[in-house]
């Protein structure tokens, strides 16, 4: 197991109270395991990827653990997580199109970045031009400023900064979502190729795109206002999911062959539930066509077959 | 590049002609006319004042129609004669500026660069802590929000009546002829130190909010963001804020830079400090056209010189401005 996440509990601190954006989040990612992490937007994706790397004000850690390698990692410290950022886990930010600073050469804001962190540019610039010749970008990129890229380009030097020293775990945050089809396409097998390649060892892919994960990943794990509600490998979620939630998600998709002028697309009515005071129990339970009485109380993460993991109380109970 | 110099310097041109034809036009608006100044002060009586004053009026060319004034007033600005002060009949206009301007530049020139140095470095430091900016961000609201002549006035009791440390007013003291002893240079510094203060002090607060709210706006910024996620230590995030954040500082000090040769008005008034803003204000009061012409067009000339260097120093700092112009030319 690379990564282990037990309950990990993350709040947003707002003058109106405390959101709860990531509640008893517990999953595991294997070595070499891309994973989707997909869900509509304000469903705590991103704080879930934030809170493993860069957990600071206004977020706010309530409980959890988490293990990289065996090893734990100190989330609620922002000091003590520094040792571990970029050479253990890293991100591919949601803006990597801005990140990086426009008024220096983006060789030179490398190594000053690589020498703050105590480490040899020069021995590692050989590393760094294979990466850009894997991303297809020239080696003279070093000597250009980010303003004279373009935005994809941009957002491949940051995919090679963020991987340069082999990590563990990848978060990469709706690095695909600025992006049109075909472009999308090559940066999520840029993403297989460097996992392929050992630049780092699993990956964690947040998007609201599930088409996409279909073509990369290795797992699916679905959010739902703050809780995890189904996780199972690619092939489970797509052809036969469980959790209503994901079934619904899955329909809405369009498919091949069927003419949507006949067949209206349909979409799940409703909206989530402000997270502000979030209601007990099953938080889908007034989108749920299945809820039942026992949906008051927050259904269990659990494990139903092999590798597959299931919050909710109707279909879970035949495994039960 | 060189399309992009050309264009430039065919708008400051333009600048140039529009705003030295309002600097002819403003003194020529004002009521009264200089003349009568001139004669009342000779204290002239009868047929004498009739024979004076068509005398001056031609000497001055005010006899002509106003568009032939206009004309002569460009053929001699190019041949660099400003014309005679009224006031300070028979000095060259150009003499009495040249004996202003050094004391604008050696109070104007340290008072800016010091309160911009220590203004950027000291908002850049209220940025990192938020205690510091709690209790320091409103003294300089404060600071800025001061107009120099009441502060001048509050530092000339304060340091002249009360505690009498140093003199009130002038450039040096009206004991002294100007010369190069160590006595008089003293007596320059001595009278230097309060306009100094005052225009240092109104103006640290300025440059110090800013930077700070720029050092701020930079530190949120993505790129910081990442910077923190990749683990990399606040020394060098808070440099590369620095740096960014500097460049709108440096507009800003550019354009101030081109306004010193205007000198500071209301402080050059209360301390009656020599300066062209001493002069601007002596000019007004005795209706003199040709010394109001020529301190304006120095100032003119000011900040479209310091405006072109600024446009130039930009291209240096900034690699942004460097792309889009080499885009432009492509």
């Amino acid at each position: 197991m690379s990564l282990q996440v037990e309950n990990l509990t993350v709040y947003y601190q707002t003058l109106r109270g405390e959101v709860h954006s990531l509640e008893h989040a517990n999953f595991n990612l294997g070595d070499g395991e891309i994973m989707g992490l997909a869900g509509e937007s304000g469903c705590g994706k991103t704080t879930l990827g934030n809170s493993l790397i860069y957990l600071a004000p206004p977020m706010k850690f309530i409980e959890g653990q988490v293990a990289l390698d065996g090893e734990e990692l100190p989330v609620w410290d922002i000091e003590r997580m520094n040792e571990f950022r970029f050479k253990k886990i890293s991100i591919i930010p949601q803006y990597a199109m801005n990140a990086m600073n426009p008024t220096r050469k983006i060789g030179k804001m490398i190594s000053e970045l690589l020498q703050s962190r105590k480490i040899n540019y020069k021995e590692l610039l050989s590393v760094i031009k294979e990466r850009l010749d894997k991303v297809k970008l020239p080696h003279d990129v070093l000597n250009m400023y980010p303003i004279e890229l373009s935005g994809g380009m941009k957002q491949r030097i940051v995919m090679v900064l963020s991987t340069l020293l082999n990590p563990s775990l990848l978060i990469a945050d709706e690095i695909t979502s600025a992006l049109d089809v075909s472009t999308q396409k090559s940066v999520a097998e840029m993403i297989v190729k460097f996992r392929d390649c050992g630049c780092m060892k699993s990956v964690i892919f947040i998007t609201h795109d599930v088409s996409i994960l279909y073509q990369i990943a290795d797992s699916i794990m679905i959010m739902y206002a703050g809780q995890l509600s189904e996780k199972a490998s690619k092939e489970t979620i797509i052809h036969s999911p469980l959790h209503p939630y994901t079934k619904l998600l899955i329909s809405s998709l369009p498919k091949v062959g069927v003419k949507h002028s006949e067949k209206k697309l349909t979409g799940i009515p409703g909206t989530p539930p402000l997270l502000l005071n979030p209601p007990v129990g099953c938080r889908f339970r007034d989108r749920c066509p299945l809820a039942f009485e026992k949906c008051l109380e927050t259904p269990p993460f659990v494990e139903i077959e092999q590798g597959h993991f299931l919050a909710c109380w109707k279909e879970g109970a035949p495994y039960a | 590049m060189g399309r992009y110099f050309r264009r430039k310097l065919l708008i400051y041109l333009l600048t140039f002609f529009v705003a030295v034809t309002l600097d002819w036009c403003i003194p020529r608006f004002m009521p009264g006319n200089p003349i009568d100044i001139l004669i009342s002060r000779a204290g002239l009586r009868g047929s004498a004042v009739q024979t004076m004053y068509d005398y001056y009026t031609r000497v001055f060319g005010l006899d002509q129609p106003i568009w032939k004034q206009y004309l002569n007033f460009w053929a001699s600005l190019f041949k660099g004669d400003l014309g005679i002060s009224i006031y300070l009949f028979p000095t060259p206009v150009s003499k009495v500026i040249a004996g202003a301007v050094p004391y604008d530049l050696f109070l104007l020139i340290p008072s800016t660069l010091l309160s911009w140095i220590i203004g950027n470095n000291f908002g850049a430091f209220a940025a990192r802590s938020k205690q510091l900016d709690n209790t320091l961000l409103p003294f300089s609201y404060i600071l800025s929000a001061t107009p120099y002549m009441w502060l001048g006035i509050i530092l000339a009791w304060a340091f002249c009546i009360v505690f009498r440390i140093f003199p009130l007013a002038g450039g040096y003291s009206f004991a002294m002829k100007p010369n190069l002893s160590f006595a008089f240079i003293g007596s320059l510094l001595s009278h230097w130190v309060l306009p100094f203060l005052s225009l240092f002090i109104v103006q640290l607060g300025g440059w110090a909010i800013g930077m700070r709210n720029m050092i701020i706006y930079e530190l949120e910024s993505d790129y910081s963001h990442y910077l923190k996620t990749l683990g990399s230590p606040n020394r060098l995030i808070r440099k590369y804020a620095f740096n960014n954040a500097i460049l709108p500082q440096i507009t800003g000090l550019a354009l101030k830079l081109g306004e010193v040769v205007a000198g500071a008005l209301a402080t050059e008034v209360v301390f009656a400090y020599p300066g062209i803003g001493y002069l601007i204000l002596q000019a007004i009061h005795n209706e003199d056209y040709f010394l109001l012409q020529g301190c304006f067009l120095f100032i003119i000339i000011g900040v479209l010189a310091a405006n072109f260097i600024i446009d130039i120093v930009y291209l240096l700092v900034d690699p942004r401005m460097r792309a889009g112009m080499q885009g432009e030319t492509a």
